[in-house]
């Protein structure tokens, strides 16, 4: 059966890599993205790669009252749904996070609030269906506040302390939640960045997403070290943390 | 293209700093031009960063990386025209047609390059003789310009442009995206023929008589002198007409890991790697059916070799002379190479065809094309270069800028007399060290 999957922020770089994956495999997508320009580019490739049928929708995330129409006509283009991948998220500039709570508030809002809003509708329409596999990037930034994006890394932490919660209370009625942890991916958002060289390869890290959804997973850190590096991060103590430049 | 500053091309020389700027949808040039107040320094496309030298690279300047624009828009199993944004790599391609059944038209010695980059220099592969260039396979692209104006260019529209702009180094505009034109295959095999040969003549003779086969190339050793100078192995194949696997070849796994210390690349080292590579094929002919991989991108297996010639680099050194010198030439160029004792491990000898290359300054011309690599050794292996120049200039030949680093702004310009006619074409904001070097004062 082709897989009928929902994408949230489909021009993200990880988010393209993951739905290519899924178009070889012949799946259903709705991509959802601000740019139209942009989707129509995502979805003519991937539906020269095999999709069986790819539909684009325009929309801000941040408008949290627009999910509602949104999903419905996603599901409604898809006639029904198996997956739903959240994957938008800004990286905001820190410093101007320092300096002015509404930079740090949007920060908050893209990368929190607004898949709270779709989370939450997402969740329930899985638990009236009794199935389906919400999966949710995250960033290994949430594990533990830096000097260096303690914004970006705060929005990912309630992020992730939200998806524990709501897998703790629908995992028991057949809806599986997937929190995802990158690590540094190489995108053209990070092209150039110090040490770009060394980042994840996205097509890489696309297909251990599609694996881990299929075999619906709870906590996936991609690449898989990260799960060490995060341990080793989270255990030092606070009275050192807070000396170190990281 | 390395992630982090300083910039170095795949011989790992010249190194320039600069500032990188992803392309990732094709409406980002020149929109970012205007955002990034008009871009300082003037600005260049580049792809893979596979060219050896600096026509990839632009000193202090931004270098607008288009391996994010890699979507295929297109795609018609039928015709086997493929449509796809200029980033896409020749990997990335054949991963998706050799399923339908299909092949690259031309390809260069190493998947890693991009649609684009392998149009702006306007390549050529082991099939020059029957293919002629890639240029030759792309029936139409979108050029962007500086300004944002946007052409499509085709052999009957603008057809000024897409001869600047094929072969052009990217220097007439960006190209967004381009078609190209597959060709059909039934398996991924490859039936392959290697046959030893001693000297230029007999190289000459197995040319003449391989006329039809699609892909012929040759390795020389040009380390050797008396009886075994310009010996080698002539390697010809065509793809199998018998009905087999159409999955893509498996891709290489190793990845060269340290940079090698230089005394791993003396001459004893070099003329021992060309004597045990003569005689690993034992006979004077063996056939075999081989994957595409092996045959095309032997070295591609090992990501990375570059770094095999340590952080100082190499240099290729590749020559086309035409057929009226191209004999005493090659002879003179071997004898030259023997003499320095200076080592090159991949030596490789090809004759180009007839196929008239559509670009204006395009590489490729009728006659005989070697290229060797050297390792960076700068007063050993750079006097030799500049002697190699002037002997291939003298015998009516030319350099190939994809490979350059070293030549001269007179020599360019007496080989590549387009240039003048071409400068009408070039866009104002784009440049790279290779044209700044090659286009000063002659
Ligand atoms: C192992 C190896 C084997 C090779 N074998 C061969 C061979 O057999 N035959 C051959 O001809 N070459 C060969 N080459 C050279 C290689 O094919 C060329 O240098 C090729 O152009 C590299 O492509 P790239 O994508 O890396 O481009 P880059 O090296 O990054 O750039 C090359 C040029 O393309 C321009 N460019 C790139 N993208 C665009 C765009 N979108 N719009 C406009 N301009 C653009 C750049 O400005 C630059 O001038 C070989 C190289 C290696 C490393």
């Amino acid at each position: 059966m082709s897989e009928r999957i929902l994408v949230l922020g489909a021009t993200s770089g990880i988010a393209e890599a993951t739905c290519r994956v899924w178009a070889r495999q012949g799946a259903s997508l709705v991509l959802v993205g601000r740019s139209g320009e942009k989707l129509a580019a995502v979805a003519g490739d991937l539906k020269a790669r095999g999709a069986k049928f790819v539909e684009t929708l325009v929309c801000d995330l941040d408008e949290t009252s627009r999910h509602p129409q949104l999903i419905a006509d996603a599901v409604n283009a898809l006639g029904g749904l198996d997956v739903a991948y959240l994957a938008h998220g800004i990286m905001g500039d820190q410093q101007q996070s320092e300096e002015s709570f509404d930079a740090a508030a949007q920060v908050i809002y893209t990368n929190f609030l607004s898949p709270v809003s779709l989370c939450t509708l997402l969740s329930n329409y899985f638990v009236k269906q009794g199935r389906g596999v919400l999966a949710v990037i995250s960033s290994v930034a949430g594990e533990r506040g830096r000097k260096s994006n303690y914004v970006y890394g705060s929005s990912k932490a309630g992020l992730s302390a939200f998806l524990d919660g709501l897998r703790n209370r629908v995992d028991r009625l057949g809806v599986t939640v997937l929190t995802i942890k990158p690590g540094p991916v190489k995108t053209a958002m990070t092209m150039g960045m110090k040490g770009s060289e060394k980042f994840a390869d996205v097509d890489k890290v696309a297909a251990t997403i599609v694996a881990a959804i299929r075999a619906k997973k709870d906590v996936l850190y991609v690449p898989g070290i990260w799960a060490i590096i995060m341990f080793v991060i989270r255990h030092i103590p606070e009275s050192i943390f807070k000396k170190l430049n990281l | 293209m390395t992630g982090t500053p300083p910039f170095e091309p795949w011989g790992r020389y010249p190194k320039y700093n600069a500032t990188v700027v992803p392309l990732q949808w094709q409406s980002d040039f020149p929109a970012i031009v205007s955002r990034n107040g008009g871009m300082h320094n003037g600005a260049l496309a580049v792809g893979m960063g596979r060219s050896y030298g600096d026509v990839c690279l632009l000193k202090d300047g931004n270098l607008m990386v288009t391996t994010g624009m890699n979507r295929i828009l297109e795609w018609n199993p039928e015709t086997g025209i493929l449509k796809a944004e200029a980033g896409m790599t020749l990997a990335q391609i054949l991963d998706f047609c050799v399923p339908h059944g299909y092949f690259l038209p031309v390809t260069p010695g190493t998947k890693y390059v991009t649609l684009g980059g392998a149009i702006a220099n306007d390549i050529h592969g082991k099939n020059h003789h029957v293919a002629g260039t890639f240029g030759c396979h792309v029936p139409e692209f979108e050029l962007v310009r500086s300004d944002g104006t946007k052409l499509i260019c085709s052999p009957t529209e603008n057809p000024d442009w897409y001869a600047a702009t094929i072969g052009g180094m990217g220097l007439t505009g960006v190209m967004t995206w381009a078609k190209l034109k597959m060709k059909p295959i039934v398996s991924r095999k490859i039936d392959y023929e290697g046959i030893q040969f001693h000297g230029v003549d007999e190289f000459l003779a197995l040319t003449e008589a391989s006329k039809n086969v699609e892909y012929t190339v040759s390795w020389i050793d040009c380390s050797s002198t008396g009886k075994n100078f310009a010996r080698g192995v002539f390697m010809q194949g065509d793809h199998t007409r018998n009905p087999g696997e159409l999955k893509p070849s498996p891709e290489p796994k190793l990845v060269f890991p340290i940079e090698a210390p230089s005394f791993m690349l003396n001459s004893a080292s070099v003329a021992a790697f060309n004597t045990v590579f003569f005689h690993k094929q034992m006979k004077k002919r063996v056939t075999a059916l081989q994957d595409y991989e092996p045959f095309f991108y032997p070295l591609d297996k090992v990501l990375k070799w570059n770094r095999m010639y340590g952080s100082s680099g190499l240099l290729q050194f590749q020559y086309a002379i035409p057929w009226e010198h191209a004999r005493e030439g090659t002879i003179a160029i071997l004898n030259e190479v023997a003499k320095s004792g200076l080592a090159s491990f991949l030596a490789v000898l090809k004759a180009f065809g007839d196929v008239p290359s559509p670009g204006m300054l395009s590489f490729p011309q009728p006659g005989i094309t070697l290229a060797l690599d050297f390792p960076i050794k700068p007063g050993k292996s750079f006097p030799l270069f500049d002697r190699l120049a002037s002997m291939t200039l003298e015998f009516g030949g030319k350099l190939y800028p994809a490979k350059d680093a070293r030549m001269t702004a007179a020599q360019y310009q007496t080989s590549y007399p387009q240039w003048q006619q071409f400068l009408k074409y070039k866009d104002p904001l784009l440049s790279s060290s290779f044209w700044e070097r090659v286009t000063r004062e002659a």
